[in-house]
């Protein structure tokens, strides 16, 4: 397995938000993490790469273990992160930013650099000098991915890559998660958007007031309209 | 007009060191979002071992590799301050992040003069810039010349090094989202630390630079942190840009104010400092920021008024203390008063930053125009005592309205920062303006009226107004008025859109708060019978700060117990040794470090947890550390 969970639970003050949050993911796959807005899904991303501070349970990364390692050490490991609210650094530019996430090269991971990026976001070759406050949502959600990309991982967390784009941007997010994915990055995406969900990921795990309440294939979830309209609004 | 381009030409020369001093501050708060209070005392340590340096190596080589080698060495104890205390207190709060590093500056005061003496030290002029330039028969010092130089030359160098290099680019990312540039794989200990080192080391070759044209002394830090201050406040807090435009400002203001205010020339930087936070409160080139959520605090106890067996209490205790003239002598009634006076300027403070949320670093100023007030009152217009005491504060408040209109514009750190400067000027104007306030030799013969004058009779008089203060602000905590300053302190956003006049509330408590302060201060003037410019010093804001934050800064009752405890122990500490500095900055350290709730704080936190073991009815949310929730 790329990446094991087990028995995650987090806390915000006193607050239990997580309940023993249990996942897989393949070597190459990418799978979907479902649920409405406040389930949790932003959060268990928050706690795999550490940022959580008041966590307790098991991440297995690539055969190791990663729950007390801090966060730099963690992505460094080649587990990468984009966050949710597309925090780019308005002050830099395009260029800067995907400095900013550059590592070494890694064994065994796809390699990436400026142009090869530039390929799979075309707009952003286009604006390289540009200041990130000053590029549209979109853009944005693209540089993100492109910046966690430069540390060359071999996992990436999504947080909501569709959220807020417009139909057409959509599409082409949902080609560059498949070109990550041919790449060879293994890829777990959350998402409140079933259809989108389908078009990229191989499985799916649903979670719902900080429990996973089903994992299985697309197929799989499919034959269950029950779970998929208890758990998911469409 | 020689004259006036030389005076614009010395400005300039000026500005360099205020520069690079401003620039460090800017670019350690940027990044850690701490303003380093310890900075001046970096700046002072680079001219120390600097002038030390040059001293020992005295060839043209030894000079200018002694200046870098000084700022370097100050930087490396900058990384060990980094190291040791401040990754400890990065997740505190604004207030004991300002303390700890206004701690240090004490100890690093005191440590100056154990290792250098008390007495001014004068560097040697520069290899090569001794002599100076003719211009139309006015003498320009060439070392101006190349101080002139110097500024955009490290402006050149700073720019670059933030826009050009790999480093430069994560230190703006890490300025702007540092939790983001921690989730791209970078480790932001050594980015704080590297920041940190080069922040120091501009404030230390900033000190360095300084020997050919100052004597060295150990109370430069000062001077030179409000100087600062009010540049990154004009300039804008974390602008490179704005830092160096405003020291030029500042300087120039300087150059050119003592020319028309011979004796109060920092009047015009006030005005224009003034004029820029009313224009522009985040300052020339920096940026609004969004209201910051407040911090969390420590515990979560909410204040309750006091149950009628706590009055009770109270009173009894109160009782006690009023029954100490049957029992003790004079000397023991003057430090009771004395103490009595402090818990009165203790509890002033405490409103103000407690339950209004504004830390105060220049509170001092309300307490000394108090006593300024009852000494010129009672001088120059030789109106009895009574009539001293009710006037006298208002000289306190008068100043709480002036410089609380402006401090309220701002918050947080800015707030400190203004407060401490705005005291400082008050400060200075007690020492320059010799003809009014007598300068440093005060003005004397302040007596009280016979029917107070014994020492019993003055000790029931301050216990009396000391218990009066303590029940009336206690009073406004839980009225209505407290209830809206609290709401403005816990969430600025929510209370204005419930219709509270944010500003208005804090300037209300501002003022209150000051003329509280101006009581103290009129009844210190009365016991010591003479008032001098230090009644308003950064000392006596420290003390406190100290007194508020032992007692427990979130609590109701704290400042009180902080009062009275700090007061006595500083009597008895201050007749024990000479360095008291540098105890006081390592107590405020250790404070803010391993005792951060206070006694009254731990106190309650401690009888929480006991009810709570017997019975299980509370909440057991109250007494546990709230995490951000994000």
């Amino acid at each position: 397995m790329k990446l094991t969970v087990n028995d995650l639970n987090s806390f915000y003050g006193p607050a239990h938000i997580l309940f023993d949050i249990a996942l897989e993911v393949g070597e190459g796959e990418v799978v979907a993490l479902l649920g409405r807005n406040g389930a949790g899904k932003s959060t268990t991303f928050r706690s795999i790469v550490g940022l959580v501070e008041n966590r307790s349970g098991r991440v297995m990364f690539e055969g190791s273990d990663v729950s007390d390692l801090p966060t730099h050490a963690i992505v460094r490991g080649g587990l990468g992160y984009v966050p949710e609210e597309r925090r780019i650094f308005t002050d830099l530019t395009v260029e800067e930013n995907l400095e900013v996430g550059r590592q070494p090269k890694r064994a065994g991971a796809p390699q990436w650099d400026r142009e090869k990026l530039f390929k799979l976001f075309p707009n952003l070759g286009e604006m390289r000098g540009r200041p990130g406050g000053r590029m549209s949502g979109g853009e944005q959600q693209m540089l993100t991915i492109a910046r966690t990309l430069m540390g060359n991982p071999s996992l990436v967390l999504l947080d909501e890559p569709s959220e807020g784009l417009s139909p057409k941007i959509v599409e082409q997010m949902v080609d560059a998660i498949l070109a990550m994915k041919k790449e060879g990055v293994s890829i777990v995406v959350s998402e409140q958007n079933l259809h989108f969900a389908r078009l990229i990921s191989d499985r799916a795990y649903i979670i719902e007031r900080g429990r996973i309440c089903f994992g299985g294939t697309m197929a799989e979830l499919d034959a269950r309209p029950d779970i998929r309209d208890a758990h998911l609004s469409l | 007009m020689a004259f006036y381009v030389v005076q614009f030409l010395t400005g300039l020369a000026s500005a360099a060191s205020l520069f690079l001093v401003a620039s460090g501050l800017s670019i350690i708060f940027g990044v850690t979002r701490i303003v380093n209070f310890a900075h001046g005392a970096f700046y002072m340590l680079g001219a120390y071992v600097a002038f030390t340096l040059t001293e020992r190596f005295s060839s043209a080589f030894g000079f200018w590799g002694g200046i870098v080698v000084a700022a370097l060495a100050v930087a490396a104890i900058g990384v060990l301050v980094e190291m040791v205390l401040l990754r400890r207190i990065y997740h505190s709060p604004e207030l004991f992040q300002l303390l700890a590093t206004f701690g240090l500056t004490l100890m690093v005061e005191d440590l100056v003069v154990l290792i250098w003496g008390p007495d001014d030290l004068v560097g040697r002029r520069a290899p090569g810039f001794k002599g100076a330039i003719d211009f139309f028969g006015q003498n320009i010092p060439s070392y101006d010349l190349f101080l002139i130089v110097l500024g955009p030359v490290v402006l050149g160098v700073l720019w670059l090094l933030f826009q050009r290099t790999r480093w430069g680019v994560l230190v703006r990312a890490a300025t702007q989202d540092r939790d983001m540039v921690a989730a791209l794989g970078v480790n932001q200990k050594w980015l704080f630390t590297s920041v940190f080192a080069l922040g120091v080391f501009l404030a230390a070759l900033g000190g360095a630079l300084q020997i050919p044209r100052d004597a060295v002394n150990h109370a430069m830090d000062l001077r030179v942190i409000v100087e600062v201050f009010v540049v990154v406040v004009i300039g804008g807090l974390g602008s490179i840009i704005g830092a160096f435009v405003a020291a030029v400002l500042v300087s120039e203001l300087n150059a050119f104010g003592i020319l028309i205010f011979p004796k109060i020339s920092i009047i015009l930087v006030f005005l224009v400092m003034a004029v820029v936070l009313i224009v522009r409160p985040w300052g020339l080139f920096g940026k609004p920021e969004a209201p910051a959520r407040r911090t969390p605090g420590l515990t979560v106890n909410p204040w309750r008024p006091l149950t009628t067996n706590e009055r009770l209490a109270a009173i009894a205790v109160l009782v006690v203390a009023a029954a100490l003239p049957f029992v003790a002598g004079n000397y023991l009634l003057t430090v009771g008063s004395e103490i009595a006076i402090f818990v009165i300027f203790a509890v002033s403070l405490h409103f103000l930053m407690s339950v209004g949320g504004l830390a105060s670093f220049g509170h001092a100023a309300y307490f000394g125009l108090g006593a300024y007030g009852v000494a010129l009152l009672a001088k120059m217009a030789g109106l009895p005592m009574i009539a001293c005491l009710l006037l006298g504060p208002l000289l306190g408040l008068l100043g709480a309205a002036v410089f609380g209109f402006f401090a309220v514009q701002l918050s947080g750190v800015y707030f400190a920062m203004l407060t401490l400067a705005f005291a400082q000027i008050v400060w200075s104007i007690a020492f320059q303006w010799v003809s009014v306030t007598g300068g440093d030799n005060g003005i004397l013969g302040v007596w009280p009226s016979s029917w107070a004058a014994s020492p019993s009779h003055f000790y029931w008089l301050s216990l009396g107004i000391a218990a009066l203060a303590v029940v009336i602000l206690r009073i406004i905590v839980f009225s209505p008025f407290g209830f809206a300053l609290r709401a403005t302190r816990d969430s600025p956003l929510r209370s204005e859109a419930v219709g509270i006049n944010g500003k208005r509330i804090q300037w209300t408590a501002f003022v209150i708060a000051g003329t509280v302060a101006g009581l103290a201060g009129a009844l210190f003037a009365y016991l010591k019978g003479s008032v001098f410019p230090d009644n308003m010093g950064i000392s006596l804001s420290v003390d406190a700060l100290v007194m508020v934050l032992l007692g427990g800064v979130e609590t109701v009752s704290g400042a009180v117990v902080g009062a009275i405890v700090y007061k006595a122990l500083n009597i008895w500490l201050v007749s024990q040794t000479d360095l008291s500095k540098l105890v006081l900055g390592g107590f405020v350290v250790l404070i803010v470090v391993a005792f951060p709730k206070g006694i009254v704080g731990t106190l309650e936190a401690f009888m929480h947890r006991r009810r709570k073991s017997s019975s299980s009815a509370s909440s057991p949310l109250l007494t546990s550390r709230i995490e951000s929730a994000e």
